[in-house]
């Protein structure tokens, strides 16, 4: 038993009875990439939603920017194609802001989407609990269990977010061209885009950390005699 | 290094599971202690607690009352990091479902009780590549468990159960769901790798076929421990477990 003792002594930390089992970061990103990669299909589909919903923030987040940038310029005529575009501004506005309906559309949208995602995970943990009973029994804690699951759905989240948040910036781009000419990109203030493509990205980053928070705890917490027997 | 000492001691074990309004005595006072380095066998008819007893001795479940003595360690006193510890470094699993992990190769599978206890890559790459041989898939460690047969697959399974080079083997029917002449290898595996390498081995199981490797056989039945037998007690005959003698 004496050289396994001396093993043990490759677990390495400041405080050794905390580290007895490990799971470096990287072998957990490495981990994760594999689940992702294997599972491909079904969790576009379960990112598909957000990076709709996404895509909608940014759209409509860049439409205040590029509408922005246009009454900027002061311009009455501008103004009045604005409106009939149907931006909301008032008389005496000098720059837009999200009007109570479009925050609620936006709400509404973003929770469908933490719903479906949650409901994805939720499935996800149910067809992998011999594989987390599995690493169980092996000597995985349950926060190497948590880790996982929330790098997955963080990895998603990301690259979902990131790719309905350019989307949406392009759509809404494009349709300020098409509504007001080159203008509309001139008087752009760039600064103003590259921080609501940010914030979009990060809204979806964060709603799928959310949705898969509480699926994750229920795979952690699952005691590994589920993977012992193969009915029940 | 033949000293006696008791690697699995159980004490007066009884578990009640509750289902509903009505109460399961699964084990009712069970007592057993089991040396270091023999093959045991635990047999006995379905619903007789095997797998509840089963389930006690590799530390999954824990007892209504009465301890459970690993290496003289009451396991029911450990916390969530030495059970962890515990399950990585002192035991090995084998299951009757082979239970791999599907999104990894075989040699992910059998380095990743490395990489839980602690042991950097490239020596878990090595050890592991080592073990793969040593049950026969050296060439195969590159596979995904989709890619492998049952039995290849169960021998990946023995190959992670050694992987840290546990005191004790679990295995839960581990011919179960393989054939007759696969079943005969893998036992034949099992016994060989315990002799070599000093592993107790405990399995639960119908198979017939692990009487004759076992050094030591518990029948259950009831949740109580019907009798033990030595290897030289026992007297294979044909027929079914229940109406021997």
């Amino acid at each position: 038993m004496e050289n396994r003792h001396a093993a043990r002594e490759t677990a390495k930390g400041p405080d050794f009875v905390d580290r007895l089992v490990v799971l470096p970061f990287k072998k957990s990103v490495e981990i994760s990439l594999q689940s992702i990669r294997v599972r491909f299909f079904r969790s576009l589909i379960t990112t598909m939603s957000l990076v709709l919903a996404i895509s909608f923030l940014s759209f409509v987040r860049v439409s205040t920017d590029v509408g922005n940038g246009l009454l900027s310029t002061q311009d009455p005529s501008l103004r009045q194609a604005l409106i009939r575009t149907g931006y909301d501004i008032g008389p005496e506005d000098t720059s837009l802001e999200s009007s109570p309906k479009q925050r609620w559309i936006i709400i509404l949208s973003l929770l469908v989407c933490v719903v479906g995602i949650v409901n994805a995970q939720l499935m996800s943990v149910t067809e992998r609990f011999r594989e987390i009973g599995t690493m169980k029994c092996l000597g995985a804690l349950d926060r190497f269990i948590l880790r996982l699951f929330l790098l997955e759905a963080g990895m998603q989240g990301l690259t979902g977010a990131f790719v309905g948040a350019l989307a949406g910036a392009f759509f809404s781009l494009i349709n300020g061209l098409l509504s007001f000419g080159t203008i509309a990109v001139t008087t752009l203030l760039w600064k103003e885009v590259f921080l609501s493509i940010i914030f979009a990205t990060g809204m979806g980053f964060i709603l799928s950390l959310a949705g898969v928070m509480y699926p994750a705890i229920v795979a952690a917490r699952m005691q590994p005699v589920e993977a012992m027997r193969v009915e029940q | 290094m033949t000293d006696s000492r008791n690697i699995v001691r159980v004490s007066k074990v009884t578990k009640t599971f509750q289902l509903g309004k009505v109460e399961v005595h699964a084990l009712q006072g069970v007592d057993l202690e089991i040396a270091a380095g023999n093959y045991i066998s635990i047999m006995g008819p379905s619903g007789s607690g095997k797998s509840t007893l089963f389930n006690m001795i590799g530390g999954l479940d824990k007892p209504t009352s009465g301890k459970v003595f690993i290496d003289e360690v009451d396991i029911a006193q450990l916390d969530a990091y030495e059970l962890a510890w515990l399950r990585c470094r002192k035991i090995g699993y084998i299951f009757q479902t082979f239970n791999i992990i599907q999104v990894m190769t075989a040699l992910e599978n059998v380095t990743l009780p490395m990489i839980f206890a602690g042991l950097n890559n490239s020596s878990a790459v090595e050890k592991g590549i080592q073990l793969l041989e040593l049950v026969g898939l050296g060439d195969r460690f590159r596979h995904k468990p989709f890619e492998l047969s049952g039995g290849q697959q169960q021998r990946v399974a023995v190959a992670r159960a050694l992987a840290n080079d546990p005191a004790i083997i679990l295995a839960d029917e581990p011919t179960g769901n393989l054939d007759l002449a696969t079943g005969e290898e893998i036992i034949r595996l099992l016994k060989q790798l315990s002799q070599e390498r000093e592993v107790t081995v405990i399995s639960a199981t119908h198979d017939i076929k692990m009487l004759n490797v076992s050094d030591q056989v518990v029948w259950i039945r009831d949740g109580r421990i019907d009798r033990i037998e030595d290897r030289e007690e026992l007297s294979i005959s044909v027929g079914t477990i229940d109406t021997r003698e």
